[in-house]
């Protein structure tokens, strides 16, 4: 059964009088334990479309279905429950954590709120989240400032999968992070699917890193969906415009479509 | 507890918080520094300052003892200050909390109720206060916060809007937090920091209206103020000004050490701010 279902979804935004299509006429499906690499531009509204689909915003036209339910009539305590089921990464990994917080903390909210284990668990949970993602038990007691920045994005991994979700969207989830530790992140997710069949909407300007994680990419542009296809295909024989342009800008991704250097010129 | 570790380590905040400490200590050993009503006639009228050692500081013109009064004043001094700086920045939270969340025609609402309050003279709002309701320390102590609660809300309502958009709130709602604990749990602390460098300089405020207010013969007359002291010796200036001196001296002291202690404070939280 389809996870994820968007249809026709349509947002503007009106600044100065002057008024800009974010997201026009978007449809997109996504099934369960699969990668859907959301690709574009700067301003081409992929981040708009991730946000109208984790409720921060409201959509102008257009329907979402996730798990069999009408997601966008949802509301209050209904839709705070059910968000346990669709989680998100943010690609600020500073300003995605409150400054006051502790790694515990960030950790025992979602717990918490959706009484995930019983409170006398919730340590132990924590403790068992912190090790899935790589990282320490005795980190639980640091503040979440004075853990670097692919730490961070680990703990935010953490969070994300604490409630037990069926999709995560990643917002330019390694965009900030150094490009050593963008492997090791990218790694940690494609485990965690495998394992928890986990679908991930990955939104990124950057076509190596969807190459990588993506079964399939969905090219945005102005807004509208230009083009959709398996990632080898979209990669490898790009029909839109919008499509060439953003692997014209990674020509290492034209000239070498195997994975790692190649020496035989 | 780290705060303040910071704030004593600015030069500022040590002199600052050196003087409050002592004033604090001053107004609350009141009753053991100097026993009795100060404003009991105790000797002989008009004694000068230093000759005397029963009187140190002299006695005014109904022979009541200067010293007494400046300790006991700095009670009410301090009394009314933080308790009416607390009291408009209390209100000024709340309001400004809400205009932030709320939005729209409730915001612009409050906004226009606060442009009103910032556009009188704070000063002429306590005394119409004071003078139509009769002066007594809760009166006068809700008069000078009804003067000082619209830049708290300000800035609150600043800080919430700013707060807001933040990825954290996000990522908070995204977890399926209730709003009410997104309010007082993610956003509230994190507004709080520059609204409290602020509220010392309320206190100074404060502490400077209320003596005016006592100046003007506007302030509780069973207790005895700084204020009230001034304009009791300001009818014999010429002959006795150390009478108007000495607690002007008081005034003056406190509100600079309320001052430095903002500014230590406000380098303090900057400092923390800075912090990755």
């Amino acid at each position: 059964m389809t996870l994820l279902t968007i249809e026709n979804l349509s947002k503007r935004f009106s600044s100065g009088g002057r008024e800009v299509a974010a997201v026009s006429d978007v449809s997109l499906t996504l099934e369960p334990g699969e990668t859907l690499g959301l690709v574009g531009a700067s301003g081409s509204g992929k981040t708009t479309l991730a946000r109208i689909l984790m409720r921060l915003l409201p959509a102008d036209a257009g329907a979402i279905r996730f798990e069999g339910e009408d997601w966008l009539t949802l509301s209050g305590a209904e839709l705070r429950h059910r968000r346990a089921r669709m989680q998100m990464v943010f690609q600020d990994v500073l300003g995605a954590f409150n400054p006051r917080a502790t790694v515990a903390s960030v950790l025992d909210d979602p717990l918490r709120i959706h009484n995930i284990v019983p409170k006398a668990e919730r340590p132990r949970e924590i403790a068992a989240l912190l090790d899935r993602v790589g990282l320490l038990a005795s980190y639980a007691e640091r503040s979440i400032r004075d853990v670097s920045g692919g730490q961070r994005q680990r703990i935010a991994i953490a969070r994300a999968i604490a409630t037990k979700p069926s999709l995560i969207v990643l917002d330019e989830a390694v965009s900030a992070l150094d490009v050593s530790i963008r492997g090791k992140i990218l790694e940690l997710l494609v485990e965690l699917q495998e394992e928890r069949s986990i679908s991930y909407l990955f939104v990124s300007h950057d076509l190596a890193v969807l190459r990588a994680v993506s079964h399939r990419i969905a090219v945005m542009e102005t807004g509208r969906l230009t083009e959709t296809g398996p990632t080898r295909q979209v990669i490898e024989n790009p029909q839109s415009p919008a499509a060439r342009a953003l692997i014209g800008a990674v020509p290492r991704l034209v000239t070498e479509p195997t994975e790692g250097p190649s020496h035989d010129v | 507890m780290r705060l303040l570790r910071d704030l004593v380590r600015t030069p500022e905040g040590a002199i600052g918080f050196g003087i409050l400490a002592a004033l604090v200590l001053i107004a609350l050993l009141a009753p053991a520094l100097s026993p009795g009503d100060p404003l009991r006639i105790a000797g002989r009228a008009l004694l000068p300052p230093f000759i005397d050692p029963a009187f140190p500081l002299g006695t005014d013109r109904l022979g009541r003892d200067v010293l007494a009064g400046i300790i006991h004043g700095t009670r009410t001094s301090l009394a009314v200050g933080l308790a009416a700086a607390l009291a408009a920045i209390a209100i000024g939270l709340c309001l400004g909390l809400t205009a932030g969340f709320a939005g729209g025609l409730i915001d612009e609402g409050l906004m226009r109720v606060v442009d009103a309050f910032q556009i009188v003279p704070s000063f002429l709002l306590a005394l119409a206060f004071v003078s139509v309701i009769g002066a007594s320390v809760p009166v006068v102590v809700m008069a000078i916060a009804l003067g000082a609660w619209a830049d708290p809300a300000r800035l609150t309502r600043a800080q919430v809007l700013s707060i807001r958009e933040r990825d954290y709130v996000a990522s908070a709602r995204v977890i399926g937090m209730h709003p009410a604990e997104i309010a007082f749990r993610e956003i509230l602390p994190n507004a709080l920091p520059p609204v409290l460098a602020l509220s010392a300089i309320i206190v100074a405020a404060a502490i400077l209206t209320e003596a005016a207010l006592s100046f003007l013969g506007l302030g509780d007359p069973n207790v005895v103020t700084w204020g009230s002291m001034i304009a009791e010796g300001r009818n014999i200036l010429r002959s006795s000004p150390s009478l108007s001196i000495f607690p002007g001296v008081a005034l003056v002291v406190t509100v600079v050490g309320v001052y430095l202690f903002s500014e230590g404070l406000t380098k303090a939280l900057a400092g923390r701010r800075l912090e990755p």
